[in-house]
């Protein structure tokens, strides 16, 4: 396989590069707690922000497929003017600091934002600094992810299956559900889990728009930043590390059963 | 009776079809053309996979212009079949007339039927992925069948399958599509294909109809050179003086037939006697020509010749040996009179 010496000059900055990325997590395990590690796991405020960190990374998951799915489709296959403009919009919350996205968010969405104000006093429903609100601040960050990976997955699908589908007497609708999502799934379980992993160590537009209350708006990341901010950095270990585990599983998992399925 | 009556425009990017096209109640008509001549298009015009630019469908009676797809009673074969992936050969079958709004139980019992009608009973819980090319075949017209299409389209059927695959499955597609009562249309470019499956050919060059009738016909008196070499003739077009027709370039052919203006002069490559110098005697067509090209031929060499004419010949290995032949190697051709057909080209 090899073909001669690998050169110096290409060896020596990969190898660098692999240890500028792994030193912190092995820093990481060094200065776990180990020996308190248990208890530590189990004190409330740990339990309180991990249960809030997963429920809502998996609602703002479930709603990025409810809406993501149907654009993507959309951008991959329709054509309608404009279309670029709309994948290009799409993208912007995806090179967007969070935190730009957090104030964004709480201009349209806050007490006297563009449409908060309406929601506000016609359903007396304020999303800003609540559980809610993180959900948003999670889905506004996490849905371009999606929608990019399954509009791939969706222009690599062969559209004659869909042809052939509409020769059988299946609508658009019934080709979409029978034809196109069983084809994309793979795509779209990756794309679902992409943006999950991302709603979970979401922080900017989180702490933004929706504060940082324990129990109400605080997910793991914000606890990890509060936790180190008070000066207890072995508490902030011990987050940091169940984020680190939490996403090394999904990464295991995203490579076993679907990056390398045919 | 008439079932599909079509006349078919689609115009795309400088390529413009138009075609006109009908078939009878229980016909095959085969599309035969070479590859881009829109045969494709054709079929998937009438399937309403590619909209028309001009031109009607109608279909027992009904316009279906600007019908979509999935409300035409047209069922299609692709040519790689095209079995949903996800699926069960049996669910696959089932697909249509689930669509079509048949309940669960007795769609899984249409597809059960029409599985054992192709002999594949035993494989409906398969998936495609572990079906040979013949089963997948088998599966896709069974898939096509099963929501009794008025118009059944099949897209070079049998060109995925390897040639002993072939053989079988032509005969069996034979017996098929002389049970499905509707009308069928099969696009190929494989002359046997078309001879074996259908009952009349219609033969289309750059999207247009160059010739059509039944088998007989079309391989006795083929009107293009596509037509011609699929058929295995030489061809010629010049303008008929009684038993002479006179080409363009000047030579002229003779034949036993009488034709008077545009013409056209076909002989087989069998026909073609090769001499090492000027015959005498009998034969009424003799040119000087030279040797360009030998290939096997069956059991025979096929040559090509050049000179006054263009002209295919077959010869036997023996005759080869005996006239030492090289390519440039300068020869007498000649055809007899009575193995040269001349007709009309109007």
């Amino acid at each position: 396989m090899t073909r001669g010496r690998i050169p110096g000059a290409l060896l020596v900055p990969a190898i660098c590069g692999l240890i500028f990325l792994v030193l912190p997590l092995v820093g990481l395990l060094w200065r776990t707690p180990w020996s308190t590690l248990p208890q530590r796991l189990t004190e409330p405020e740990v339990v309180e922000a991990l249960r809030l960190s997963l429920v809502t990374a998996s609602l703002a998951t479930g709603f990025c497929l409810l809406l993501g799915v149907p654009l993507a489709w959309l951008l991959a296959r329709v054509t309608f003017p404009g279309r670029r403009l709309v994948r290009a919009l799409i993208t912007v919350p995806l090179v967007l600091p969070p935190v730009v996205g957090g104030i964004a968010l709480l201009l349209a969405l806050g007490r006297r934002g563009l449409l908060g104000g309406w929601l506000d006093s016609t359903f007396g429903v304020s999303l800003p600094f609540t559980t809610a609100g993180v959900v948003v601040a999670e889905m506004f960050v996490a849905l371009p992810f999606l929608v990019i990976s399954v509009e791939g997955a969706l222009r690599g699908a062969d559209t004659r299956y869909e042809e052939a589908a509409a020769t059988l007497g299946a609508t658009r609708w019934t080709t979409f559900t029978h034809v196109t999502l069983p084809l994309v799934a793979p795509g779209i379980a990756a794309g679902g889990v992409l943006c999950w992993a991302r709603a979970l160590g979401e922080f900017g537009a989180t702490i933004t728009f929706a504060g940082n209350y324990p129990g109400i708006t605080q997910t793991m990341p914000l606890a990890v930043y509060q936790t180190m901010e008070s000066g207890d950095l072995d508490g902030a270990v011990v987050l940091s590390l169940i984020l680190l585990v939490v996403s090394v599983t999904i990464l295991a998992a995203l490579r076993d059963r679907w990056l390398t399925a045919p | 009776m008439t079932l599909m009556d079509a006349h078919l425009i689609v115009e795309r990017g400088g390529f413009r079809l138009d075609l006109e096209l009908t078939i009878g109640r229980g016909e095959t008509v085969a599309l035969l053309g070479p590859n881009g001549a829109g045969k494709t298009t054709a079929l998937r015009a009438l399937a309403g996979l590619t909209p028309l630019s001009g031109g009607f469908l109608t279909l027992d009676g009904r316009d279906l212009s600007a019908t979509p797809p999935e409300q035409r009673p047209v069922g299609v074969v692709f040519q790689d079949y095209l079995l949903f992936p996800h699926l069960s050969a049996r669910d696959n079958v089932a697909f249509g007339p689930r669509r079509h709004g048949v309940d669960r139980r007795t769609a899984h019992a249409t597809a059960d039927r029409w599985l054992e009608r192709v002999g594949l009973t035993d494989h409906g819980r398969r998936k495609p992925r572990n079906l040979s090319g013949g089963q997948a075949q088998r599966v896709a017209l069974a898939r096509a069948l099963a929501v009794d299409p008025v118009l059944l389209l099949l897209d070079e059927p049998l060109a995925a399958l390897d040639a002993r695959t072939r053989l079988e499955t032509r005969a069996e597609l034979r017996r098929h599509l002389a049970a499905h009562p509707g009308a069928t249309l099969l696009v190929t470019h494989d002359p046997l294909d078309a001879l074996v499956l259908a009952d009349r050919l219609v033969i289309v060059e750059d999207g247009r109809v160059v010739q059509e009738g039944d088998a007989a016909t079309i391989t006795a008196r083929p009107r293009t050179d596509y037509v011609a070499q699929l058929v295995g003739l030489n061809l010629y077009r010049g303008r008929g003086e009684g038993h002479a027709v006179r080409l363009e370039s000047g030579f002229e052919l003779t034949a036993t037939d009488v034709v008077h203006g545009d013409a056209f002069v076909a002989f087989p490559p069998a026909a073609v006697a090769l001499h090492p110098s000027r015959p005498d005697g009998s034969p009424r067509n003799t040119w000087p020509a030279t040797l360009t090209d030998i290939q096997r031929h069956g059991d025979n060499l096929r040559v090509r010749l050049d000179g006054p004419i263009v002209v295919a010949a077959d010869i036997t290995p023996a005759a080869a040996a005996y006239l030492d032949l090289v390519p440039g190697r300068e020869l007498w051709a000649a055809v007899k009179a009575s193995e040269t057909r001349a007709y009309p080209a109007e």
